[in-house]
């Protein structure tokens, strides 16, 4: 069936739209002036200060462990969550599944003010240690969700043949079971990454006043005033974020060839 | 298999750990909380009370959550108008489109929240990009004055959310067979009728989950109203925070979330009445 | 005295409260062709699911030469699997698939090498070494899924309806190759189908299952001509089931007679006529209400709908059964 118009023009007018804060952005990163509004010629001279600028590279530092841990984790517990809970159905399990999910069924939030009790009633001292486990929490349903959507779609012969040509519970395991839910898990990991890295709301509370993370730096940074060096940040992070998904792209489209 | 059995307990033990400790607990702790009282000087006392609840009944608070649930409400409605269509077009457009408008959508998506809000402060910002354009177009003859007035809000909502209505219409549209329309037209619907009997309807679930997938986040998501609002308008979200850490009264803050985890997870629960489903599509 | 490489002695088993296998027993020789052969949920592929390691039964025992293997895992059995739909790896090559259970046993690579490419000589893809299984038709997949099967030299190899999958002339074709290939190999094959053609065009031995019970055991002939039970006779050759008394016999179509031909005893009315394959078959009701199905070759034009007729069959074509229904 063909496609109208009309549907072409609504989707590329909407799509625009989405795309005219981030082209400020860019074209002010650019702007000699302090003053967004204004336009004075070309400068680099946002990138220079952004470069110097100490607790924001720290913050920067900061996000990319805590994102990191935070995968890490999620990527073992909401894998082997998965795993067992695929191969053995009881309602205990149902149960803690929709526990585990709880996190992204909230508002933000609320995550963040139960943190905030709950490290202060335990005594945690806030710091990278509070944020690795607030975010662990959230990024568990991402890995644990993708991982268990594709085991229910596995094709289950798939390990039974594997056994049945000789190969042990744990040769099975990384042989086939582990390679054909890899793009499952990688995906998960993707999402939470990204959630992990963007997210103020939960951070903030958790954060000790040692620990910035970019997000949160960038929030407070928003609230106390005009700073043109935040427009060079978000065109860095733009041309970041584009060259890894045209070469996740490219990877892609090797592969199938 | 008592091998078998005691090796699925080592997959699953990270999991009920982790979610018992770190999930289960600390949000039964705030329910707790919220039926306690805060200490003098930091901290919570453990003495019982309603007092949190019946505070909350008081106009001032019981009219942020009027007020967060009418912007909760408002931005889902045009996320759903500006997104449905959106997502449902995609879903019919060739392979390779799909692709392109995929990769688009993420862009947006994986760059910092905040910083596509700070492009809509220099946007809507008194004499910034908008008011200039306006002006030179001479459709307004002053500065508007958008920054810090309920419609940037609603804009910043609706801008933060609507990937996620995309994604679950998409999701939902892209399985439907659009023969289906075309065989309620070959039995003599018209092309709206085909849409709205057919097509919309199986494509509902999607939508349905889309407007969990925004209705839920938007209620918490404070620090737009405070970016693009300025202080003008309260949310609960804001209340929260500001009950956490200026008014270092946790029970209180305690009670707030907890009416706003029973009114979310009320939505969830009708959004799984509806649609008999338990996956919010989208989603995974 | 017989060669019997595989036993199969009582076995049960349930799921969930329903007895899915009444007590299996059943002897196998080596190098034969057998087949497991009956309608869906006869506990057929349960039975091959035993044999594998896949599936543990409830009581009885499972004996590989001899040798007990009933609750050996199955990656400790020599015995292989063609599953019903290949099973192939799709993140392995053809190569990779083929050469799966050889690595396990840490085959020496260069041999792996030498036996795989032989492997694929075999069953005629050696060019497709290096490509994936989804690039591949249906009937290809099927070949790989025998030969990584095979290639591992299993003393039983388990078939669960390979062709169920492909198309008519593939089917025809393939049924062939798998007879081919089992008579070079000299491995013992246990073919699972629910086609009777199938079974018949293929099988040293049939094993006719119904409701977790074996009906029969025997050669094709034997199944065919001589049939033990009703439900062989239905299912195997089609056959009318006719009470007579405490007696049930079955009466194959083309054995019934019709007008004039001798001995015609039995008044009938014609019910239904069809014309189908170049046979005509016409539904009969007999005077005490019970119908028959007879079949013949060409247009019978003097046969009306709704006529009577006489109709009867030999003696020797009748052939006395147990009933299933009672």
């Amino acid at each position: 069936m063909k496609t109208k118009k009309w549907c072409f023009v609504y989707v590329g007018v909407i799509t625009a739209i989405t795309y005219i804060p981030i082209l400020v952005t860019v074209v002010y990163s650019f702007n000699e002036s302090k003053i967004s509004s204004v336009w004075e010629g070309f400068s680099l001279k946002w990138y220079a200060e952004l470069f110097q600028d100490r607790d924001l590279r720290e913050a920067l530092i900061n996000s990319l462990i805590l994102a990191v841990l935070s995968c890490f984790f999620a990527v073992i517990i909401g894998t082997s969550g998965a795993l067992g809970m695929y191969k053995k159905k009881s309602r205990l399990n149902d149960a803690v599944g929709y526990i585990s999910m709880l996190p992204i069924m909230i508002p933000e939030i609320i995550l963040g003010m139960v943190f905030l009790s709950v490290f202060s009633l335990m005594g945690l001292p806030f710091g990278m240690v509070t944020l690795v486990i607030a975010h662990t929490t959230f990024c568990v349903p991402y890995v644990y969700s993708m991982v268990k959507a594709r085991l229910v779609g596995m094709d289950k012969s798939l390990e039974e043949a594997a056994l049945d040509l000789g190969a042990s519970g744990v040769r099975v395991f990384f042989d086939v079971t582990l390679p054909l839910i890899a793009p499952a898990i990688w995906s998960g990991v993707m999402l939470a990454f990204a959630m992990s890295f963007d997210d103020v709301v939960i951070s903030i509370f958790v954060t000790g006043p040692r620990v910035n993370t970019l997000p949160v730096k960038i929030y407070t940074k928003l609230k106390t005033g005009v700073t043109p060096e935040i427009n060079a940040l978000a065109t860095l992070m733009l041309a970041i974020t584009i060259l890894l998904l045209i070469g996740a792209h490219l990877i892609g489209k090797k592969k199938n060839k | 298999m008592m091998k078998n059995r005691k090796s699925n307990w080592a997959l699953l033990a990270p999991m009920y750990v982790f979610t018992i400790l770190f999930v289960a607990l600390p949000i039964l702790y705030m329910f707790l909380l919220s039926f306690l009282t805060r200490a003098e000087v930091w901290g919570v006392d453990f003495t019982f009370t309603l007092d949190n609840y019946k505070r909350i009944g008081e106009p001032l608070y019981l009219n942020t959550f009027v007020e967060s649930l009418k912007l909760a409400f408002l931005s889902t409605l045009l996320v759903m108008l500006i997104g449905y269509p959106y997502g449902y077009f995609m879903a019919r457009m060739s392979a390779v489109w799909k692709k392109r408008m995929l990769l688009l959508i993420m862009i947006p998506f994986w760059t910092s929240a905040l910083i596509r809000l700070y492009g809509w402060i220099i946007v809507f910002r008194t004499n910034g990009v908008l008011d200039k354009l306006l002006m030179g177009l001479h459709i307004t003859e002053e500065p508007l004055k958008l920054l810090y007035t309920y419609p940037a809000v609603v804009v910043g909502m609706v801008y933060s959310l609507l990937p996620f209505m995309i994604l679950s219409v998409y999701s939902s549209a892209e399985k439907l067979d659009f023969t289906l329309a075309e065989a309620a037209r070959d039995l003599g619907a018209s092309s709206f009728k085909a849409f709205w009997t057919v097509s919309f309807k199986l494509t509902l679930p999607g939508l349905l989950s889309g407007v969990i997938l925004s209705f839920i986040p938007s209620m918490g998501l404070f620090f737009i109203a405070d970016i693009l609002g300025g202080n003008k308008i309260v949310l609960v979200g804001s209340v929260i925070q500001e009950q956490l850490t200026k008014g270092r009264n946790q029970p209180f803050a305690a009670a707030l979330s907890a009416v706003l985890m029973v009114l979310t997870t009320l939505m969830i629960r009708i959004y799984r009445k509806v649609t008999g489903t338990s996956e919010l599509e989208g989603l995974v | 005295m017989s060669d019997i490489i595989l036993q199969l002695n009582q076995i049960q088993k349930s799921f969930e409260g329903t007895e899915v296998l009444k007590g299996i027993d059943l002897e196998i020789e080596r190098a034969e062709f057998i087949t497991l052969l009956g309608s869906s949920g006869c506990g057929k592929t349960t039975t091959l699911r035993i044999i594998a390691g896949l599936e543990t039964p409830d009581s009885g025992s499972v004996l590989l030469e001899g040798q007990d293997i009933t609750s050996l895992a199955p990656n400790k059995r020599n015995v292989n699997t063609v599953f019903q739909n290949y099973a192939l790896f799709p993140h392995m090559s053809v190569e990779e698939n083929v050469g799966y259970g050889l690595k396990i046993r840490k085959v020496p690579k260069a041999e792996i090498a030498r036996k795989v490419s032989e492997m694929l000589k075999l069953v005629q893809l050696e060019e497709y070494g290096k490509r994936r299984p989804d690039q591949l038709s249906g009937g290809q997949r099927q070949r790989i899924a025998i030969a990584r099967a095979v290639v591992n030299e299993p003393k039983v190899l388990l078939l669960d309806e390979p062709l169920g999958a492909l198309d008519l002339k593939l089917r025809r074709q393939m049924q062939l190759e798998l007879k081919r290939l089992q008579k070079q190999l000299g491995i013992t094959f246990i073919y699972i189908t629910h086609d009777q053609e199938e079974a018949i065009n293929m099988s040293d031995r049939i094993a006719v299952m119904n409701q977790g019970v074996l009906e029969q055991v025997g050669t094709p002939n034997e199944i065919y001509y001589r049939p033990r039970t009703s439900y062989v006779a239905d299912f195997v050759g089609n056959a009318n089931i006719i009470h007579d008394g405490s007696d049930t016999f079955a009466i194959r179509s083309e054995n019934v007679l019709i007008n004039g031909e001798i001995p015609c005893v039995h008044d009938a009315v014609v019910l239904e006529k069809s014309f189908a394959g170049g046979q005509l078959r016409i539904l009969f009701r007999l005077s005490d209400g019970q119908t028959i199905t007879a079949s013949r070759y060409g247009i019978d034009a003097d046969i009306q709908v709704g006529g009577s007729i006489r109709i009867g069959w030999k003696q020797e074509h009748a052939i006395k059964v147990l009933d299933d229904e009672k």
